[in-house]
């Protein structure tokens, strides 16, 4: 067996994984899987790569110790900044990898879902930066809700795309882009934003967000002189932050991991998103993974209160960590996601996004020592929840 | 004799080959469907089976796909319909669909429905031939029905070979880049793919789908292949429930005959 994260040559993170795609998008795939790893190992790539996210991202971003938050808790907290990347979470960072990699591959035009919108924002604003044309499929739903991200794409000269069928959010928005891509094979280069989809997409990704436990490990050895956390926590959408987030650490086993899940309403209410709970084996998206589905196998319609976490299904690595037991998964309600997001921003004066309140609402519950170091990746910021946020916190 | 086996013993051009969303336009249509398409001439019926998440298909497939869920269509009863209609059916039967629900029903299970059913082959889109290899070809050959693979233009002519090669019955060449329904494509770039298609899959019959909408690309396909397969213009023609078989006969004889308006495309 291979050891996590790296995938098999196949993409198999244990059972989970590979790339069950059409024929019709065979070409596409293959030619991204047999490049790759050799542009992300290439030393001009490594360079621009590095330097655009020092100069533009604006990383490495901080590692930050919430000492109010932590009295609060009774352990030390540490957050790590992904909510002052340029654009406002950590999505950035596999869209300038993706877009460079793009490039490389000789693509005039990109193409991308998004949920809660921060990786469309993210995919315009590479888009921008490389002038390269940009299309953004989006659910009609999320539009509604996701509204100033939907500003933001178009001002940075991005078509978005509305998806009308199946439940018009996430999932649909990547059966579009999908669709599109079947259409454009030869200049399109479809950026996802996490770990799922077909081999090499979970990879990929992971890879490219791998700089957020990288920068972790670093900081926290030069701020505590502690090489390691006692524990990482996370949301868990797709699962992109996660897997940036603990990639580093996979091999130290040492350090506990949390993935943090949305119960929506509740796990046991019927408007869930909880995939690791309320999901089976299946196929979604190209990738064998765990998957919310019914009786005969329909994908069914997942409820957060966060765009972003309103995924059915998980990455493969996600779905191998919880299967192995490497990774612990958790669930916070809309209500407790709320609740967390608040003390954050009272005690800290940091307004998390709603995805990221998540991964907050989970900490009270982590069975771990006083005196424990934990480090809680602060994926992004709320800006884009603004008006939820005022609808059920403000007086 | 697999039945897909002996119509191309029979008939070697021409060959006109049908889609229906099992539970579209109603829940209990496909009996009525099948029996209407058959007395309409066609030679093979495939029976999509409906999927929440389509991603190879357009718009008018997902639609369907759509409505034969809401309509209540799944896995079992679709079953259960070919069961009830299985000794007046004349042609063979392919079911088409995504791996998902497969999956979740069991693969052995599925292919033992599915032969009792008295159902041929099977196309499932999103199964790999490495994975079909590996892990599912015995099963397939137990049951007695044959796995027919998709090609596509950028499918390269070694793996035109190999996919021919795990392919029974006929090998199924998309005849567009996209999804279903999608545009027609420039008609001697098409030519020139189908025939090397036919070349690579030797002795096994080749039926070309995807943009086969009318008389016009019916006929055009059927130059060079053994026959072609319509899907969605077909959908899109089915009308209501109480006039359905009516319009399936309208629909089959218009792709069949040249008529006034069938270089009318839609």
């Amino acid at each position: 067996m291979q050891t996590l994260p790296q995938p098999t040559e196949n993409g198999y993170y244990g059972k989970f994984g590979g790339a069950f795609i059409p024929e019709l998008l065979r070409a596409n795939v293959e030619e991204l899987r047999r490049n790759y790893l050799a542009i992300l190992n290439d030393q001009s790539f490594c360079r621009e790569f590095d330097e655009l996210l020092r100069d533009y991202v604006g990383r490495p971003t901080p590692l930050y110790e919430a000492r109010r938050l932590s009295a609060l808790l009774g352990f030390r907290v540490f957050l790590k900044r992904e909510d002052l990347c340029h654009t406002g979470a950590h999505k950035i960072n596999n869209a300038v990898g993706q877009i460079l990699l793009a490039k490389r591959l000789g693509k005039t035009r990109i193409i991308a879902e998004t949920g809660a919108g921060q990786h469309g924002v993210a995919t315009a604003t590479v888009c921008a930066l490389a002038g390269l044309e940009c299309v953004v499929y989006m659910g009609a739903t999320d539009i509604e809700r996701q509204a100033p991200n939907v500003g933001r794409m178009k001002l940075l000269g991005a078509k978005v795309v509305p998806v009308h069928s199946g439940s018009a959010t996430l999932k649909d928005a990547t059966n579009e882009a999908i669709r599109d891509w079947i259409a454009h094979a030869a200049d399109t280069h479809y950026i996802i934003g996490s770990v799922v989809g077909p081999h090499p997409y979970p990879d990929l990704v992971a890879r490219l967000q791998s700089v957020i436990s990288r920068e972790i490990r670093t900081q926290l050895k030069a701020q505590t002189g502690q090489a390691l956390p006692d524990a990482v926590v996370a949301c868990v959408g797709g699962g992109s932050n996660a897997a940036g987030a603990f990639y580093h650490f996979l091999d130290e086993p040492t350090v506990k991991l949390f993935a943090v899940e949305a119960a929506g309403e509740g796990i046991h209410t019927s408007r869930s998103a909880a995939t690791t709970v309320l999901g089976s084996p299946g196929v979604i998206h190209g990738s064998y993974t765990l998957l919310m589905q019914d009786e005969y196998g329909q994908i069914t319609e997942p409820h957060s209160i966060s765009a972003g976490l309103d995924y059915p299904g998980i990455g493969p690595l996600h779905a191998a960590l919880s299967a192995n037991g490497r990774a612990t998964f958790l669930a916070a309600t809309d209500e407790e996601a709320l609740q967390a997001a608040s003390l954050l921003m009272h005690t800290e004066g940091i307004i998390p996004a709603l995805e990221t309140a998540h991964a907050l609402a989970a900490l009270h519950r982590l069975p771990l020592p006083a005196q424990a170091t934990v480090v809680l990746n602060l994926s992004g910021r709320g800006d884009k929840d603004l008006s939820t946020y005022l609808t059920h916190l403000a007086q | 004799m697999n039945t897909i086996d002996k119509l191309f013993t029979k008939k070697s051009q021409q060959v006109l080959a049908v889609y229906i969303t099992a539970g579209y336009p109603a829940l209990h249509s496909l009996p009525d469907v099948i029996d209407a398409l058959q007395d309409a001439g066609v030679d093979l019926i495939e029976v999509g089976m409906p999927f929440s998440d389509p991603m190879a298909d357009g718009e008018v497939i997902q639609q369907s796909s759509g409505v034969a869920l809401k309509n209540g269509m799944n896995m079992r009863l679709m079953f259960e319909q070919l069961q009830e209609i299985k000794s007046s059916v004349r042609v063979p039967l392919v079911l088409m669909g995504y791996l998902n629900p497969v999956l979740s029903f069991g693969m052995e299970n599925f292919l033992r429905s599915a032969a009792s059913a008295g159902v041929s082959g099977i196309i499932l889109p999103d199964l790999p031939p490495e994975v079909y290899e590996a892990e599912y070809r015995p099963f397939f050959e137990q049951y007695g029905l044959h796995k027919i693979f998709l090609v596509t233009p950028s499918t390269s002519d070694e793996r035109i070979v190999y996919l021919a090669s795990l392919s029974g019955g006929f090998l199924y060449a998309v005849a567009e880049a996209g999804v279903t329904g999608a545009q027609t494509a420039h008609s001697e770039k098409r030519t020139a793919y189908l025939k090397r298609v036919r070349k690579l899959a030797g002795n096994l019959p080749v039926l070309a789908g995807f943009g086969i909408h009318n008389y016009h690309t019916f006929s055009a396909v059927c130059e060079v292949t053994h026959g072609a397969i319509t899907g969605s213009a077909f959908i899109r023609a089915l009308a209501h429930e109480s006039e359905l078989r009516g319009s399936v006969n309208d629909f089959i004889q218009r792709l069949k005959y040249q008529t006034d308006d069938s270089t009318v495309a839609k």
